[in-house]
């Protein structure tokens, strides 16, 4: 199941760039919460703070307060733990290349010190069943390589890898943009079925995906939240002449 | 097209003319026996065989971990620091060390304090000689791995240690595996280094402590003496020794085509 | 500022929409002057005013399914776009109300003059003052405008039921009357209807401004729910 993510007084920097700026929100369990705004505005570097993926650059320092399902990830908790249960998928999909589809999908249970066959290979079914990918590959689980997918594929490859540690959370940073519209629609049918069991962000420049998929939006501009509310009043009448003059293309 | 005619013709010519003077020596007794005095037909290189697959194993077991482990700690842990900077120069320096100075040094370090020639310091004068390549090459094909394994790895909450073994390392296996083997390549045919270490040695031998056969040495050896009977088993030597590490490098390759790299587009 | 081919279509879309306002406003204004003083020849304008209207409905519709298909339009663009294709449902109305109106006329030619309790110039002047303001509100995105509209229909609903109530009264008294009376009563009730539409272009403006729906605001707190059958 899924947990509700608390975010207060976010901030964070790259070096003396400041990225993010007192970031406030209340990210709802079990619900899809759609981030946009233009590029550069800070939204996949929220979205790295929620799984401590922000710290893997040297220079990359946070301060403030993010609680998921009521836990301290900063202070109460070392990153590798919140990894396990904040999945994470990203914008061109990553396969392992040198490894077959049933391997990338153990990926994560493997390194992490699981070996019983029949486990694994009840979780790989159950992983691939969830990302929409098992009936195009039960047969060639071990023999094909994960980069001798397709892009769309690979990308379902690349959920079902982040879903078999069965996380709580699943961060989607744009996770469609490399792909074409048939491989975009099974993804975003994905997410829709997926937000029952999992809470998840997804960091879009699609408007129209943010609209399809997520139940509430946030617009993010110059390292700032500006509006976050239900997805209806952002994209039909939103607050902040901000949100409007991007969401209809004034500018952007 | 051109490019490549010009790059295997040297090499073919190599083995053409080897396979000319050496193979009318080739008979079962240069495998199977050892030298004989001079003025007596017959022998072989048997110990000189043996001694240089001891010498290389010797010289891989050390130089292929420590080369490996610096190109890891080069390329995923210490970027930037002074000490990978340090590790980087000494390694160029060392590579750039004539082969008789490595076999001069590592007599004052090894030999000398143990008192007599030994297949063990041969083994550590050419696995020395390995570092480098191996750890340049490990660190660059590393390097070449994508930021984004790595970062899949990750995210994956697979601590960074591990993802570096079993992710970075094992995608840039192959790369790896080919530093590893043109090192071996070079130095299975080195023999300056081995005169003041190994110091050859016309009977049997496989003990570490004692003094060792090998066939670049052999073959030197020979060459320079005034017997028509041990030029022709020089020649013989060349031939074999070029054979050994073709096959010793295609047997790395098949072996490896098999299990990691499988499936890999 | 991006999209600018985007937003010169929007403005096109409301040029056009503003042609068929005045093709519309001048139609009931000939109307009721042909009412007036008789003029059958005002009525063929209204006649053929009512052939353009009805052409520039199809074109506006069109114009409209295009952008939303193609253009993707969010928030104040979407909701103008919306507003647009009711509006112009309703404009088309009112220029069949114009028309109704100016048939009337043509069949009172032929019968004599009567003198009815019924004041159609006021209604009409009421009905003309809503449709333009309306429209005002429209080309000026004022939403205040729009709101001062909405009660301004209870006079109009008014006057139509006094009328309704005197012209039957003059019906079953007088009933060598009865036809005009008859006629009477319908051009009453298309300048009601007219007050009508000139509202719900009042509240489309509303909706496009603000994001607010306010039709139907009076009944809705009293409205039984809809799935469920009694």
């Amino acid at each position: 199941m899924g947990v509700s993510i608390e975010v207060t007084n976010l901030n964070a920097w790259y070096g003396t760039n400041h990225t993010l700026q007192e970031i406030n929100l209340d990210i709802p369990a079990n619900h899809a919460t759609a981030l946009i705004g233009p590029s550069g505005c800070g939204k996949s570097t929220f979205v790295r703070c929620l799984n401590r993926m922000h710290e893997t650059n040297p220079i990359a320092r946070v301060t403030g307060t993010v609680l998921i399902g009521g836990l301290d990830i900063y202070a109460d908790a070392k990153p590798v733990e919140i990894r396990r249960r904040v999945g994470m998928v990203f914008q061109r999909p990553n396969p392992f290349p040198t490894m077959s589809i049933y391997d990338n999908v153990a990926a994560g249970l493997k390194l992490n010190g699981y070996s019983n066959h029949k486990v694994l290979d009840e979780i790989v079914e159950k992983s691939l069943k969830n990302s929409a990918l098992w009936e195009e590959v039960k047969d060639e689980l071990k023999k094909k390589s994960g980069a001798s997918l397709s892009g769309g594929q690979q990308q379902r490859l690349c959920i079902a890898r982040a879903l078999a540690v069965d996380p709580e959370v699943l961060l989607m940073d744009e996770p469609a943009s490399a792909l074409d519209p048939v491989s975009t629609s099974k993804i975003e049918d994905l997410i829709f079925q997926l937000k029952s069991q999992y809470t998840i962000v997804i960091v879009t420049h699609n408007m129209q995906q943010a609209a399809r998929v997520a139940e509430k939006t946030g617009f993010f501009l110059n390292g700032r939240m500006v509006e976050f509310d239900s997805t209806h009043k952002i994209f039909t009448n939103p607050s902040d002449k901000r949100t409007e003059d991007y969401i209809t293309g004034r500018f952007g | 097209m051109l490019a490549t005619v010009l790059v295997v013709a040297p090499l073919v010519a190599i083995f053409v003319y080897l396979v000319y003077k050496g193979a009318v020596s080739l008979n079962w007794a240069f495998f199977t026996h050892n030298p004989v005095p001079v003025g007596e037909t017959g022998g072989g290189m048997a110990n000189a065989i043996v001694g240089s697959g001891i010498l290389l194993g010797v010289g891989s077991l050390i130089g292929i971990p420590v080369g490996i482990a610096g190109g890891i700690f080069l390329a995923e842990f210490g970027r930037g620091t002074k000490l990978a900077n340090a590790i980087r120069f000494t390694a160029d320096v060392l590579n750039g060390v004539p082969s008789i100075v490595m076999g001069i040094a590592v007599y004052s370090l090894v030999v000398v304090p143990q008192g007599h020639f030994s297949a063990f310091s041969g083994g550590v004068a050419l696995g020395i000689m390995m570092i480098p390549t191996v750890c340049r090459t490990t660190e660059e094909m590393l390097l070449m791995v994508p930021h984004a394994v790595r970062e899949a790895a990750l995210a994956l909450g697979v601590p960074n240690w591990r993802s570096v073994l079993s992710i970075t390392v094992r995608t840039a296996s192959a790369g790896i595996i080919t530093g590893c083997m043109l090192a071996f390549a070079r130095v299975a045919g080195e023999t300056a280094p081995l005169i003041f270490t190994a110091f050859g040695n016309v009977g049997w031998s496989e003990k570490l402590s004692e003094p060792i056969a090998a066939l670049p040495l052999q073959i030197y050896v020979y060459a320079l003496s005034p017997y028509d009977e041990w030029h022709r088993l020089a020649w013989a030597g060349a031939l074999v020794l070029i054979v050994l590490i073709v096959l010793a490098v295609s047997l790395v390759r098949y072996v490896t085509s098999r299990g990691v790299l499988k499936g890999a587009s | 500022m991006t999209r600018i081919r985007f937003q010169q279509s929007l403005e096109e879309l409301k040029e056009q929409l503003l042609v068929m306002a005045g093709l519309a406003e001048q139609s009931i204004q000939r109307a009721v002057e042909a009412y007036r003083v008789r003029d059958l020849s005002i009525c063929n304008l209204v006649s053929i005013s009512e052939m353009a209207i009805n052409r520039l409905e199809r074109e506006i519709d069109q114009a409209a399914l295009d952008l939303l298909a193609m253009e993707q339009p969010m928030a104040v663009d979407l909701r103008f776009i919306l507003s647009v294709i009711k509006i112009n449902a309703d404009l088309e109305r009112v220029g069949d109300a114009a028309k109704s109106i100016s048939d009337r006329v043509r069949s009172m030619e032929q019968m004599a003059q009567a003198d009815l309790p019924v004041d159609i110039p006021r209604m009409a002047e009421l009905a003309e003052e809503m449709v333009r303001k309306s429209l005002q509100s429209f080309i000026e995105g004022d939403a205040d405008l729009a709101r001062s509209i909405l009660t301004m229909d209870d006079a109009v609903d008014a006057m139509n039921r006094a009328a309704y109530k005197a012209l039957t009264k003059v019906m079953e008294e007088q009933s060598h009357l009865a036809p005009q009376a008859l006629n009477a009563l319908m051009i009453s009730r298309a300048l009601e209807r007219v007050a009508d539409h000139a509202t719900n272009i009042a509240e489309d403006v509303i909706f496009w401004v603000q994001g607010d729906d306010v039709r139907h605001h009076k009944s809705l707190k009293t409205a039984p729910d809809p799935y469920i059958i009694e």
